[in-house]
């Protein structure tokens, strides 16, 4: 029914003297103000929604704040950060000399991340363009469910394949000593992120209108041309995004790394030695150590360090989305 | 009648050019352009379409379709939409390939030769250019655009791409307007730039014959009438296939129609004869009095 503002709005209408528009203005009115049932379901569903989204940014600026609260008045106080990235020595239990240089962590994860991304980027973005371009009928539909399969691997059981197969088959293979290596986990971790950026990869190419294939079609350009000319310009911008979410992925992955990578604080000279990773340094110690000690506040840096390198990525990563959307 | 009638005056001349007897007239609006070559029916055709019937899956949208297309001619097909117009050009150039259930029966002769004879599919396709309807600036520079094709038939010398792509943009009717912006996005110029710039990309390919599909279904007015102009001046060195969802715009252009409706080849014959009534089917005058879907 009419609210007290409706009936103002028919009377004012009525007063300037519209006598045969107000009976219909006051029935406008009616409708105008009707709280239907799909009004409060629309309203409902927005406060939800706002709910949601709401509690997302509370639960991450919740973690931050936590994150921040254990390392930063560490890395503020004592952490001598000029140690932190240049020294080696990651010793944060030695008695006599704590130290806390990440830089072998640091060159561990990256080596390993780097290895992985060099395996994985051209045989995802290769499987990408096969789904997307050439497979066609029962293969891609097959191809398309195996990726989403990989994808669903947990990391442990990756890790286990990686402590269990690839450890003396790369021993075998190579007649090193040891096979828990930057190339084991390497590998592991590139099969890893591969199906996450062969989705996303083919999303990104998908995204390309048909309209373009067929006008560099009608050109007399060849498959691979089209491809490479047309199809793969245009979806730069998508593609750039998988890579980097990608390494994103492969950056903050502990389990597997941490099972394959044999776990030695080490700056790799070769693919054979072993590593340590930033996250598996996190989860292997944070355990055993005291809560507020120093050795405790340091691993929370390192956790504000691996933060930020992926909160880089992933915004840059969104910008470039960002980019796609806009052309 | 079709609302573009309206530019019929414009074109007035244009009765003189389509009638044989007056050969050798040059057209009034072309600057110095020499005698024309008109089409001759004694002329080897340049495309022949026999007995062709298209389907997809088991729905037959093209049955039995013949005509001819002859050197420097245009070629006017007409009919209401889903006639099976797009599907025909489609057939030509061989686009059919990928078109999932697509099936063409029949025979289609391009230079003598049956186009499924090809082995190279993209030397066929090179041949013929093909400008959609609506209008698909590829997402690359207009440069980019228009040096495609030669780049990819293997032209590298940047001074000939160079000379390709001003000479095919000047026969558009575009360069003007974008020969200061060569290197923004082609997907950024209005519509009706991108259609001509899409001409300009499929004259780059240097065609035999040129097919166009309602080209002007998203071009204003103005531009439509350009474009006529410049496929007046194209005829001279190329053969062309018109199909138009403006009845008079094939009057205007096409020395030869086709009318299709539903899958069927109603009337081929010249567009004199077609708009003068002079005609086989009475569907055919139907239609292009406008007393028609
Ligand atoms: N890819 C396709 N798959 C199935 N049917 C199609 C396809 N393309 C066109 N058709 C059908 O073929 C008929 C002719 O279409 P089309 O050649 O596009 O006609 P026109 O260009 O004359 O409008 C229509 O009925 C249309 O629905
Ligand atoms: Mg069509």
């Amino acid at each position: 029914m009419g609210s007290p503002e409706s009936a103002e709005v028919a009377g004012a209408v009525e007063g300037a003297g519209v006598a045969e528009g107000a009976g219909v203005a006051a029935s406008f009115a009616e409708d105008a103000d009707a709280r239907t049932m799909a009004w409060y379901v629309d309203k409902g569903v927005e406060i939800l929604v706002f709910i949601g989204g709401v509690s997302a940014i509370i639960f991450i600026f919740g973690i931050f704040g936590f994150v921040m609260k254990e390392g930063a008045g560490f890395i503020a106080g004592s952490l001598d950060l000029g140690e932190f990235f240049t020294s080696p020595r990651w010793a944060p239990t030695s008695s006599y000399n704590p130290t806390y240089g990440a830089l072998a962590l640091i060159a561990g994860t990256a080596s390993v991340t780097g290895l992985a991304m060099l395996l994985a980027v051209p045989f995802s973005l290769g499987t990408a363009i096969y789904i997307a371009e050439f497979a066609t009928g029962r293969i891609r539909e097959i191809l398309k469910v195996l990726v989403e399969l990989l994808a669903a691997i947990p990391s442990v059981v990756w890790g286990f394949i990686g402590l269990s197969i690839m450890n003396p088959l790369i021993i075998d293979l190579f007649n090193v000593p040891v096979g828990l290596s930057v190339l084991n986990s390497g590998i592991i971790l590139g099969l890893m992120a591969a199906p996450i950026m062969t989705t996303i990869a083919e999303d990104a190419l998908k995204a390309v209108p048909d309209t373009y294939r067929e006008a560099a079609e009608a050109l007399g350009a060849t498959r691979w041309q089209v491809v490479f000319r047309v199809v793969l310009p245009a979806a730069k911008n998508g593609l750039v995004a998988a890579v980097l979410l990608g390494v994103g992925r492969g950056f903050g992955e502990t389990m597997a790394v941490l099972m394959a990578s044999g776990h030695s604080i080490n700056i790799p000279t070769s693919v054979f030695d072993s590593v340590r990773a930033l996250t598996a340094t996190i989860a292997a110690e944070l355990g055993e150590t005291a809560v507020g000690s120093d050795h405790y506040k340091a691993l929370f840096a390192l956790g504000i360090f691996l933060f930020l390198v992926t909160f880089i990525i992933n915004l840059t990563a969104d910008l470039v989305i960002r980019g796609v959307r806009k052309r | 009648m079709v609302s573009d009638s309206g530019h019929l005056s414009r074109f007035g001349h244009q009765d003189n050019r389509k009638s044989p007897q007056k050969n050798g007239l040059t057209d009034a609006g072309a600057v110095g352009t020499p005698p024309e070559p008109r089409p001759v029916a004694g002329d080897p055709p340049k495309l022949v379409v026999r007995n062709v019937s298209i389907s997809y899956g088991k729905k037959m949208v093209l049955r039995d379709v013949s005509f001819e297309v002859r050197q420097n001619e245009i070629f006017g097909i007409i009919g209401p939409s889903g006639s099976g117009k797009t599907s025909l050009l489609r057939a030509l150039n061989r686009m059919d390939f990928f078109v999932p259930g697509m099936s063409v029966q029949g025979s289609i002769l391009f230079g003598g030769r049956e186009v499924r004879m090809w082995r190279n599919v993209y030397a066929l396709r090179r041949k013929i250019g093909v400008v959609f309807p609506l209008p698909v600036g590829l997402p690359l520079s207009v440069y980019d655009n228009v040096s495609l094709a030669p780049r990819l038939s293997g032209v590298r010398d940047p001074r000939r791409l160079d000379e390709i792509v001003e000479r095919c943009l000047q026969r558009a009717a575009l360069w003007d307007e974008v020969k200061d912006r060569l290197n923004s996005l082609g997907s950024l110029l209005s519509g009706g730039q991108q259609q001509r710039l899409t001409i300009a990309r499929a004259l780059s390919q240097e065609p035999d014959l040129l097919l166009l599909d309602e080209f002007s279904i998203a071009v204003d007015p103005v531009t439509t009438m350009r474009i006529e102009d410049v496929l007046q001046g194209l005829r001279q060195e190329m053969s062309i296939i018109l199909v138009t969802n403006l009845v008079q715009q094939a009057r205007r252009l096409a020395d030869r129609t086709a009318f299709f409706l539903m899958g069927e080849c109603v009337e081929v014959g010249d567009t004199e004869a077609i708009f003068s009534g002079d005609v086989k089917d009475p569907r055919t005058r139907a239609y292009v009095e406008g007393r028609f879907g």
